[in-house]
């Protein structure tokens, strides 16, 4: 339905080159990600960022002076980020069949454990320095309309942009 | 200070609900980013855009409604942030990260619950970037407070 509209509204061969895959599963799954945000915003009034999480876990095993004041927040971060990785369970069981069977029918990610290992230390440097990641900034941060926030966002996509064009076109592999 | 009973449980439906979304738009999956990234799918857009959309709602709207959340009786506001360089500096090397790795935080944890293990590198990766970044200020944050005069 959603599909449809889209094409309808962009032409069919705007949407096959625009998004091969549909619109649907991709506006479907923003809008759990905003209700999940709105229901921990409406009970707690917490505009709830992913990368927190980071810092606040390593207030449990380090002393270092700039993770003491994430150890408020800490035990409710862990519980969030564990909802996360059971809904995304929930998913998983739904619409993939046994995500834990190597045989079954989930998948594992073809980008290669280098990419994933250097990428994740950037991911790790970069979000706290800066602020939030893709949902503090992105989600909560331009949902409310943040200059701060939208100069975060333009400024990571915009280099990730680039950075994924730029290992692409040196030919390296996923 | 006591907690009320139904926080915990409700931050955990939160995040069911967000790692829900997160696998259902499969922005858990690296190579969708990337494939963004690169200009051959924008679907991403639709995440990021319908996401914030709700959220704004919320955020408009429930400080005009009542004055503070009913579970910790703290005021409803925006996500406002200082900007300073560290928004632009942060933000380059996150987005390096994101471009190299097509993973982000909150994508990374829902990607593991899906079953796909090799998220693990990354998410490892991530905690030795924030620790990292944590020793640097950290020192510079004591230094700062130890050449301040009288600061006891």
């Amino acid at each position: 339905m959603i599909d449809a509209a889209v094409a309808d509204l962009l032409g069919a061969g705007t949407m096959e080159a625009a998004f091969p895959n549909g619109v649907s599963r991709y506006a479907i799954g923003g809008l759990f990600v905003g209700l999940g945000t709105v229901l921990i915003y409406i009970g707690t009034g917490i505009t709830a960022g992913a990368s927190t999480f980071l810092e606040s876990t390593l207030s449990y095993v380090s002393g270092q002076s700039r993770f003491k004041q994430y150890r408020p927040s800490r035990d409710w971060r862990v519980v969030f980020t564990l909802g996360i990785v059971g809904g995304a369970a929930i998913y998983a069981l739904i619409y993939q069949g046994d995500p834990w069977s190597l045989a079954g029918s989930g998948w594992t990610t073809e980008v290669s454990p280098w990419r994933l290992f250097v990428g994740g230390i950037l991911v790790g440097i970069g979000t706290r320095v800066g602020k939030g990641c893709t949902s503090g900034h992105g989600i909560c941060g331009v949902g409310s309309v943040s200059r701060t926030s939208l100069v975060g966002v333009a400024t990571f996509l915009v280099v990730a942009i680039v950075t994924a064009n730029l290992v692409s076109a040196l030919g390296v592999g996923l | 200070m006591s907690r009320h009973p139904l926080f915990l449980p409700l931050i955990l439906v939160g995040g069911l609900v967000f790692g829900f979304g997160l696998g259902f738009s499969h922005m858990a999956r690296p190579e969708v980013v990337i494939d963004f990234l690169l200009f051959d799918d924008f679907g991403l857009l639709f995440v990021m855009f319908g996401g914030s959309i709700v959220a704004g709602i919320a955020f408009w709207t429930l400080p005009k409604l009542r004055g503070s959340a009913p579970l910790t009786g703290r005021p409803y506001g925006r996500r406002l942030k200082s900007f300073d360089r560290n928004v632009l500096i942060g933000g380059s090397i996150f987005g390096v990260g994101w471009g190299l790795s097509g993973i982000c935080p909150g994508a990374a944890y829902a990607s593991l619950g899906i079953g796909n293990w090799p998220i693990l590198y990354a998410i490892g990766g991530m905690f030795i970037g924030a620790y990292a970044q944590g020793v640097w200020r950290s020192r510079e944050a004591d230094a700062a407070a130890a050449a301040a005069p009288g600061d006891d």
